[in-house]
């Protein structure tokens, strides 16, 4: 358990890429007429050249700033001997919600734990809407407590997670997020332990998925929330006990209203053993809970939890239909601490495509009403409600605890961390080929466990230096001020009508 | 319970290389040749199985690359690279998308509903069906129609005319006439395309598929000698305007179209009397009388309107409205007049993807005619070469009416259960219950003004970031 006076934050490292060629926007070329006269290796401000043995090379391509740079070494080369273009692969990557730049940026926040270099757009994706069409506003810098602008001193971004007051755990998280469900087998060990990891030196959570509880999660007990989905795979009265938050996933974001599905090539002897199953077979979450009909069956199910483990926080994850404020005030009359709604376009292992596009609401719609209906009933102070589904930077982060979040959970980032690269193809044969999300022996070695924790160490410790200049700028003292402040946004549609009609 | 509605699909192989969205460029030049080359270890043995093509001079590389970039992050001279296919970029058009070409080309090939791993990689809405996400249930009602929705999910629907109350004459006779209903198991019927280098064996195989899925294809009447024996009653000829008076149709044409116009009721009646089980369908384009003209034609007593808007789903009268509204005007006036379940509503036009299927019906038809889709299938490029007298870069005209068929058959199944996913997150089991079901939908114009329509403000001095 965390007590905010002994909590250290972890030790940002540089950790590049653990591919040889590591990607960027830019590329330059050197020609033979080189005469390693070293004037770039002088000039560059991001190392992007060396200097070896009398010969220069282009080592780090991807740092390279491009048309941006204040002195570009291609100018500079008194033999013309460098070329800069465009990378190609740069745009052969990515997609509208996570388009190369925001790819890149993350990579860059992995890598240095700094925010990247303004050639690259990390604060807003290509999506154009929701998160990509909101701006937060600033006060004009005068009116902003200069002293509070200028301070280096930490705020307050902390969330208490049980605001019942009842006999639960006191529970606090350090940062304002949580790892979401990614389970054993849909993702690689190395994977799971790293963001686990990662959470318990950030001071908050990662959560299980369904999958089991793998008993090498064991020294991190602290920090692990376990789900009990509707499969009940690998969940057991044992691993309820051993942990402080307990979380029901209803639905996911990502598919609602369908269940889970684990191909059969992903079912390998360990996973089959964590879940008690067969090798090779493919596994099915129904959809839904074929216990739970109505709000009175699911208080049951919060009822089930707490005579196992009368301490645990009752997390209820829920995808988002219209009728989610009902879904959330129930699930606070059912006893539950947290209700966690995961939006239409979140991650996923394998969804159909027609699912992830079409159905449900994208957590900007459903947050904000959720949280003006909790707060109609009275009760919004007594539940934390955390945001998932496509929550990207520091930014989305920022936007969507001003419409009305405690706390977010994330997921896809994580895996950017660890340089996915959104290349959809997590559920086919091996799985991931880069490492991430498959369970495949020869694949799992492409990562290493110190370097994963990291990566996602690095990210999150950026996220959280980005959050607290934003919170500056604005003006405020700590993350609660900003909960539910929709006046410090402003969506760039409604903001054009705004000046027509002004005109 | 009748027994299940099933599609049974078999994986076809496309007839030439399609076309991918990126291609690997390696260059040889530099090459260190080392023992263990990047191009070895590829996961997915991309170089192992590569082959050129000569009649194409396509690399199969292409399309077998699953995008994972290590062999670009891995080659110790950074040689291989990959970027994005111009030739893809170039597919279709603004509404026939070059994913939206490609997914189909998947579906017909393998039948399976497209599935992929991480979140929606897309835009966060767009025009015409794009604006609108179908909802789901959960916790406070876990489906619709109780519990065994996801049991048992029915995709039938009726075409023809039922009446709104029986009525019985003196020798207690059946005054107010039977109903004329046909009931298909699912709510999409073929079309013929507007373009497309088809010939006989593709009208065969197009036919030999709709009556294999027990659905039916639409085809102008000239057409219809092409069609295989015996599948007149899979049939709909669409008959044209130019012939005057009740055309000849054979007996067992169970659905016929004719082409609005002032007087079509008439013709319609003169029909139904001839054939007493032919249900006449009037095509009617979308345009922003359509709202009366159907009126008029239910009440004239027509079994089906069809609600024709252009190939890219916009409205046939030049004013930009989409489909999915053109349906929805209608289909509330149809309500407001208490006439709507009297008679089916159909629609066509711009009918590009799987999901667009219950979005038209949740708008207020029945059921959906689909025809590009169906040259898709046979891997039509939306090139429109055909139509300025060109080759077909695909020979589309030389496919096999069974290769045809079981392409279309493939594409179909696939819908067919990516409908059943839509329905059975809403846990709507039945299709002819979600039709007008627009409170299982949420629509983008509404939802995005209530959430930030009053975040428009910026006051003098702000900084937007």
């Amino acid at each position: 358990m965390n007590s905010p006076d002994t909590y250290r934050l972890p030790e940002a490292r540089r950790t590049p890429s653990r591919f040889r060629n590591a990607i960027g926007k830019y590329r330059l070329s050197r020609t033979d007429d080189c005469i390693a006269c070293g004037k770039c290796v002088e000039i560059c401000p991001q190392g992007v050249h060396v200097i070896r043995r009398g010969k220069v090379f282009v080592e780090n391509h991807h740092l390279c700033l491009g048309v941006e740079c204040p002195e570009p070494c291609h100018a500079a080369c008194p033999v013309q001997a460098l070329s800069l273009r465009r990378n190609p692969n740069f745009d052969a990557m990515g997609d509208f919600r996570w388009t190369p730049d925001l790819l890149v940026s993350t990579w860059h926040m992995a890598e240095f734990s700094n925010m990247p270099p303004a050639h690259l757009e990390y604060k807003i994706g290509g999506s154009a809407g929701g998160f990509d069409k909101l701006r937060i506003k600033f006060p004009p810098v005068e009116k902003v407590d200069q002293a509070l602008l200028e301070s280096d001193d930490d705020l307050d971004v902390g969330v208490e997670l049980n605001r019942r007051g009842d006999n639960a755990h006191r529970v606090r998280i350090e940062v304002p997020f949580y790892g979401g469900g990614m389970s054993y087998g849909s993702v690689s060990i190395t994977t799971m332990l790293s963001r686990i990891k990662a959470a318990a030196a950030l001071g908050t959570f990662c959560c299980t998925g369904e999958g089991g509880y793998p008993d090498e999660l064991k020294p991190y007990d602290d920090h692990v929330i376990t789900q009990v989905a509707t499969g009940l795979f690998g969940v057991r009265e044992e691993t309820i006990q051993r942990v402080k938050i307990v979380e029901f996933k209803y639905a996911q974001g990502a598919k609602p209203g369908l269940g889970g599905h684990l191909l059969g090539d992903k079912v390998t002897p360990g996973v089959a053993r964590m879940r008690e199953a067969v090798v090779g077979y493919p596994l099915f979450s129904p959809f839904p809970f074929h216990s739970v009909y109505s709000v009175e069956d699911h208080k049951k199910h919060v009822d089930w939890i707490k005579a196992m483990n009368p301490k645990a926080l009752v997390s209820v994850k829920v995808s988002t239909p219209t009728d989610v404020d009902m879904v959330a005030v129930g699930s606070y009359y059912a006893g539950a601490h947290i209700i966690h709604l995961d939006g239409s376009y979140g991650g996923t292992g394998a969804a159909p495509d027609i699912a992830k596009k079409n159905i449900a609401m994208p957590i900007e719609y459903a947050l904000p009403k959720v949280h003006r209906f909790l707060e109609e009933e009275g009760v919004r102070d007594k539940i934390t409600v955390i945001a998932s589904g496509g929550v990207r930077s520091p930014h989305d982060l920022a936007k969507i605890i001003a419409l009305g979040a405690d706390g977010v959970c994330t997921g896809t980032a994580d895996l950017v961390a660890l340089e996915c690269i959104r290349c959809h193809n997590c559920e086919s044969g091996r799985g991931c080929a880069r490492g991430i999300a498959t369970t495949d022996e020869e694949l799992v070695q492409l990562m290493d466990l110190k370097w994963g924790t990291q990566r996602i160490i690095n990210l999150f410790l950026a996220w959280r230096k980005e959050l607290i200049r934003i919170l500056k700028r604005l003006g405020m003292k700590s993350l609660r001020e900003l909960v539910g402040r929709t006046d410090c946004l402003v969506h760039l549609d409604y903001m054009e009508e705004e000046r027509e009609r002004s005109v | 319970m009748p027994s299940k509605y099933a599609i049974h699909t078999l994986a076809v192989p496309h007839r030439f290389k399609s076309v991918s969205r990126s291609g690997i460029i390696a260059w040889e030049e530099g090459c260190l040749k080392c023992a263990v080359c990047v191009k070895k270890r590829c996961v997915y043995g991309v170089y192992d199985n590569r082959d050129l093509d000569p009649m194409q001079m396509i690399d199969s590389i292409d399309n077998q690359c699953m995008n994972c970039l290590r062999c670009i992050q891995g080659c110790p001279k950074e040689l291989i690279h990959k970027s994005l296919n111009p030739e893809y970029k170039a597919l279709g058009d603004s509404y026939w998308a070059p994913d939206i070409i490609a997914k189909l080309w998947y579906q017909a090939e393998t039948g399976k509903i497209p599935v992929s791993g991480a979140g929606y990689p897309g835009p966060f809405s767009g025009p015409g069906f794009d604006s609108m996400w179908t909802d789901m249930s959960e916790i406070v009602r876990p489906t619709r129609d109780g519990i065994h929705g996801r049991e048992y999910i029915s995709t039938a629907i009726d075409l023809g005319r039922t009446t709104r109350h029986i009525s019985f004459d003196e020798e207690k006779g059946l005054e107010s006439g039977s109903a004329r209903i046909l009931d298909i198991p699912l709510p999409i019927i073929l079309r013929t395309p507007t373009f497309g280098a088809i010939s006989k064996d593709t009208i065969n195989g197009w036919t030999r598929a709709a009556k294999g899925l027990g659905t039916l294809m639409a085809l102008p009447q000239k057409m219809i000698s092409s069609t295989p024996e015996g599948s007149a009653p899979w049939v709909i000829p669409m008959i044209s305007p130019e012939e005057s008076g009740a055309p000849a149709i054979t007996e067992e044409t169970r659905v016929a179209e004719v082409p609005w116009n002032e007087e079509v009721s008439g013709l319609v009646g003169e029909m139904e009397d001839r054939y007493p089980s032919l249900l006449m369908s009037v095509r009617l384009p979308m345009d922003h009388r359509a709202e009366e003209r159907a009126l008029v034609l239910a009440e004239d007593g027509v079994s089906i309107i069809h609600m024709e808007a252009a190939w890219n789903g916009v409205s046939m009268g030049g004013d930009g409205g989409f489909l999915k509204d053109g349906i929805r005007s209608v289909h509330l006036r149809l309500v407001e007049a208490g006439i709507r379940d009297e008679i089916t509503l159909l629609s066509s036009g711009g009918i590009a993807m799987a999901e667009h299927v219950p979005k038209a019906i949740i708008c207020g038809a029945d059921g959906v005619f689909v025809d590009f889709p169906i040259l898709i299938a046979l891997e039509c490029r939306m090139c429109r070469r055909c139509t300025k007298g060109l080759s077909c870069p695909v020979e589309i005209q030389g496919a096999s009416p069974s290769w045809v068929a079981s392409r279309v058959r493939n594409l179909v199944g696939a819908w067919h259960n990516q409908l059943l996913e839509v329905m059975g997150a809403m846990g709507i089991r039945d299709a002819r219950r979600l039709r007008g079901e627009v409170g299982r939908a949420i629509f983008f114009e509404e939802l995005d003004r209530a959430t930030f329509g009053s975040m428009g403000q910026v006051e003098e001095g702000c900084e937007l970031e």
